[in-house]
């Protein structure tokens, strides 16, 4: 163990449970590190990217507890018991997320690197609200920067997955129905 | 090129291959690697912007529990450059300092945290020397010289072209424009900052990755500096979280950590945060110019005389060729019968400017296509109308040279026109509202490589095996804009096979055959080239073993939808994985390889190897705006804008680089600009950045963004694969020359310099309500010391493409550079 006198009191790792993508994971890390440090570094979830860790390029953006967050101005400390969503929770097995497959399809996705914030962002606006309009949409991304796309495909690609996430959505009660 | 104009995947939208990857997080960037025993470093950099450096004590830092290593100049005893004709910069700074971030020593530590602690440990002492902020002072201070290897006091590069008697031409003509505009710089911003990762393999080789647009120049410039055999260092370019050329150069950072590995045995990263991606900077070239055009009552150009002074930052990155392309590719467009272009590129003490999306063309394409607007206001002629009526024509050749082969510009113009209901809008809108037009051209590739070589530009190589897997080989690199996706297309519809079903390895020079880089949008065609040809010949070794198993001929053997058919009897047929288990039987392995090189350029004077390229892709724009005179604000409602592609491989792909295009010209015309000013002379005085941070360096939000009619015009190109031409950069030209126009057709003002902020729009519009000239942008150009121009005599006044008052060039053996 360090033993460099003051300095130990910072230095020694918390130990907690955090809850990433409906699993408890428990981690030991530095007190200091942001969420997006100890999701990237501590537990091996790099799909969550970083801009400028200052909060002002989006990329870093996961859910907690349903909301977007930018996982760089929030300490991991602050997260115990709550529920931290990223991308590599969007996808049920193979199967893609509508979201995920309307990026992949429509070019919502070109270097992929702001992708994960968006997606995580729009996945938030989508569980809110099934149907947004396209200035709804806009203002909610309004926060992630993507300097490739010019932003129209993005928006179609949310719409296309909401327009998805409906059908399955009424597909759903149906069968449901159908089976009581 | 295939003759065939149906087929089963060019031409299909469809998702991209790396697609899934994207959106799933499974793509591994630069920084997402990590490797057991990994350690990582960190760069102290320059708090002045011109200095000579004393000394540096690294002891303090080197002593600190968790550090490993402190470099500094003194490991770095050998430069790199990016072009042969500036090998300018260190690793780290030796003596000498050159700008505010300029690296000058760099730590290795357990983690980032204990290495950007120990930088403050690291002593350094300057000697503060007087700062060159701007290309006029650094004309007028040729004593204070940023460099020594340049021929005169801080210009780095100066270069003057006469193509035919312009003077002459201006003289004769009916009239003659004079306007002087300035484009201020502005940077990528790519999302992800660089990063990179140093390792050492078993044997004792070095392995890079790196946010690299260019892994086969980094390969060449690493051996350099760190006098390492280029055979014994791999470099693998990671797919890019955004370049925008922003990623095309030799960076510090890399040197650092492959030394550092190097030195200790050990894997070592680093990641840059956001303000040192601002140092790093080699984005669009501040730059001024003026130009003098003769125009005929008609309309048509009689000549153009075009000025240009680069504000080059402190070295030399691509700067000889941005400095070329101030002018190398004006005459693409339009009919210019003679052509007169000087171009000077200074040092000054900023971070150095290269390759933004356009590279050195935007700007003066900005001023032309403003004049333009000018030139058709004064002779009463709709602006659609005037460049259509001067719209270059296509299997020319250039006064400069230039050789223009399909042009489908006409095309994008009555395009735009017709879908932005132009003329029932230009000059007919309410006041306040208005619309503008604007073209532009690139070129499908550079000509000529960056060192003097006559190898390929770009090589893949395919590998087949009995389990039908295809793999193909190529060093192109992955930045966003769909490089694998073109490459699995192409091989996929030679083959006739799922595009989804070819593997793609990209960008790793220990492994794939060389490509040159994602750079110049010379990617779809070079490498689109070189995959026909390999998959022609894997296909013909296919279609002999197809052909023998079914008692046919080779040449009546059909690939598609998964199978090999004989052509008049499509009953008899193998499945593609049979195909190639018939193949190995009677070939052995399947394997082919393919090479591009570009035809060679007609320009044969020294200087004329900067503009040639297989193909020139045209756009054009029409850009709606609505000005608030009260506050100046600028609203784009809707942006119209038709690129002639040849033909898009994946539309979907294609329009999003379009709008990318877009996106980012509206950037450069309304807010993005890299600025400096002066700290307090109580502070240090020195020349800062202004705002190196994403909030402060404006760019367009999902909210700013106006909706984009995308229109490609399709006409394919003899030269390019599938008739394919480039998507990438072409179509940000005309955005912000459009928007200008615009702006003058709502309110009545010219803003003759970018950005167009909502300040300046107010103080044209002051200026009018004075009556005075409803202008804002720069007053005059200054006495640029220009050398005498290379006369060389355009192909119709008999000139055969050498000067006429130098001796011809002999034709110049590839030479190596000698190894340090």
């Amino acid at each position: 163990m360090d033993d460099t006198g003051s300095k130990v009191g910072m230095q020694r790792n918390v130990q907690m449970v955090l809850r990433v993508n409906g699993e408890d994971c428990d981690v030991s890390f530095a007190p200091y590190k942001t969420l997006l440090e100890v999701l990237r570094e501590d537990l091996d979830l790099t799909g969550t990217k970083h801009g400028c860790e200052l909060g002002e390029c989006g990329a870093c953006a996961v859910q907690v507890d349903g909301a977007p967050v930018l996982s760089c101005l929030v300490l991991a400390v602050e997260c115990e018991g709550a529920e931290i969503e990223t991308v590599e929770g969007l996808a049920r097995g193979a199967t893609l997320h509508p979201l995920q497959a309307a990026f992949a399809d429509l070019g919502g996705a070109q270097c992929g690197y702001c992708t994960p914030g968006i997606l995580m962002t729009a996945k938030a606006l989508l569980d809110a609200e099934p149907d947004p309009s396209r200035e709804r949409i806009r203002e909610a991304i309004s926060g992630n920067l993507c300097r490739c796309t010019g932003y129209q495909q993005i928006c179609e690609s949310i719409e296309a997955a909401a327009c998805e996430m409906r059908a399955e959505g009424s597909d759903a009660k149906v069968n449901s129905r159908g089976k009581a | 090129m295939s003759a065939r104009d149906r087929f089963d995947v060019i031409g299909k939208a469809r998702r991209r291959v790396d697609g899934r990857a994207k959106v799933t997080g499974h793509t591994r960037f630069a920084d997402d690697i990590v490797l057991p025993r990994m350690v990582h470093a960190k760069i102290l950099r320059s708090p002045h912007p011109h200095a000579r450096i004393i000394s540096i004590d690294t002891s303090r830092a080197a002593a600190a529990p968790g550090v490993h290593l402190v470099l500094t100049g003194r490991d770095f005893p050998v430069t790199f450059g990016i072009l042969p004709v500036s090998l300018d910069e260190y690793p780290l700074a030796p003596e000498r300092v050159r700008y505010v971030g300029d690296p000058v020593a760099a730590v290795v530590a357990r983690d980032e945290q204990t290495a950007t602690g120990a930088l403050d440990l690291i002593d350094v002492e300057y000697e503060v020397l007087p700062t060159i902020a701007t290309p006029e002072e650094a004309l007028a201070r040729p004593d204070v010289r940023i460099h020594d290897y340049n021929d005169h006091g801080n210009i780095h590069r100066n270069q003057a072209f006469e193509f035919g008697d312009v003077d002459a031409a201006l003289a004769a003509s009916d009239h003659v424009f004079e306007d002087v505009f300035f484009f201020e710089g502005n940077t990528h911003l790519p999302i992800e900052q660089h990063a990179a990762v140093g390792a050492v393999d078993g044997e004792g080789k070095l392995t890079l990755w790196s946010s690299t647009q260019v892994p086969h120049y980094v390969q060449r410039q690493m051996a350099r500096v760190l006098a390492v055999p280029d055979a014994h260092i791999r470099i693998i370019a990671c797919p890019n979280g955004g370049g925008f050329g922003g990623k095309t150069d030799i960076c510090n950072h890399e040197a650092v950590v492959l030394k550092a590995a190097q030195m200790l045995g050990r894997p070592v990263k680093i990641c840059l945060n956001r303000e040192e991606v601002f140092y790093l900077h080699r984005g669009r070239h501040p730059v001024l110019m003026k130009f003098r055009t003769g125009v005929a009552n008609d309309g048509s150009i009689t000549g153009m005389h075009l000025q240009t002074l680069l504000d080059g930052g402190a070295y030399g990155s691509y700067g000889a060729a941005s400095t070329f392309y101030t002018g190398a590719l004006q005459t693409v467009t339009y009919e210019i019968p003679r052509y007169k272009f000087e171009a000077c590129r200074m040092f000054t003490n900023k971070p150095a400017c290269g390759p933004k999306r356009g590279h050195g063309t935007p700007q003066p394409r900005f001023g032309q296509e403003i004049q333009l607007d000018k030139i058709a206001e004064k002779l009463h002629i709709d602006p659609a109308e005037l460049r259509l009526k001067i719209v270059a024509k296509p299997d020319t050749l250039t006064a400069n040279w230039m050789r223009i082969g399909t042009i489908g510009l006409a095309e994008c113009i009555r395009q735009v026109v017709a879908r932005s209901d132009w003329t029932a809008k230009h000059r007919k809108l309410p006041s306040g509202r208005g619309v503008g037009i604007a073209c532009g051209a690139y070129m499908c590739g550079a000509g000529l490589p960056i060192y003097w070589n006559r190898m390929p530009h770009s090589g893949v190589q395919l590998l087949l095996d009995r389990s039908g897997q295809v793999t193909v080989f190529c060093g192109a690199t992955e930045i966003g804009q769909g490089s694998d996706d073109v490459l699995a297309g192409i091989v996929a519809e030679v083959l006739g096979i799922d595009p989804y079903d070819v593997r793609c390895v990209t960008g790793d020079t220990g492994l794939t055959p060389i490509d040159l880089g994602s750079y110049s949008s010379r990617v779809t065609v070079m490498m689109g080239n070189a995959a026909i040809q390999a998959g022609e010949r894997v296909k013909a070794q296919l279609a002999a073993a197809v052909a023998a198993e079914l008692d046919s001929i080779p040449g009546r053997i059909v690939f598609a939808k998964g199978r090999a058919f004989v052509a008049d009897d499509p009953n008899k047929s193998l499945s593609f994985r049979e195909a190639v288990v018939a193949a190995e039987v009677k070939f052995g392995t399947i394997g082919a390889v393919g090479s591009y090189s570009p035809p060679k350029p007609p320009a044969r004077y020294k200087g004329g190897g900067v503009g040639p390229s297989p193909a020139y892709s045209y756009t054009a724009c029409v850009v709606e705006v609505d000005v608030d005179a009260a506050t100046g604000w600028i609203h784009v409602p809707k942006i119209w804008i038709a690129h002639d592609i040849g033909r898009a491989l994946n539309p979907v792909l294609a329009r999003g680089q379009v709008e990318g295009s877009v996106y980012m010209g509206l950037g450069e015309a309304l807010m993005e600009e890299q600025v400096f000013r002066r700290l307090p002379p109580k502070l240090s005085h020195a020349l800062v950045h202004k705002m190196p941070s994403m909030l402060e360096y404006k760019s367009p939000t999902s909210l700013d963004m106006p909706e984009i009619d995308t229109i490609l015009v399709e006409d394919p190109d003899p030269n390019c694969p599938f008739g394919a031409k480039e998507v990438g950069q072409g179509p940000l030209l005309p955005v912000m020359p459009a928007l200008a126009n615009a702006i003058w057709d709502a309110v009545g003002v010219r803003i003759d310099e970018l950005p167009i902020t909502p300040e300046k729009v107010l103080r044209a519009l002051a200026l009018k309500a004075e009556g005075k000239t409803p202008r804002v942008g720069p007053a005059s150009f200054p006495d640029v010391p220009y050398p005498d121009p290379m006369i060389v005599p355009p192909p119709w006044e008999g000139g055969d493409g050498n000067a006429v008052d130098a001796p011809p060039r002999r034709t110049a053996r590839p030479k190596e550079p000698a190894t340090p």
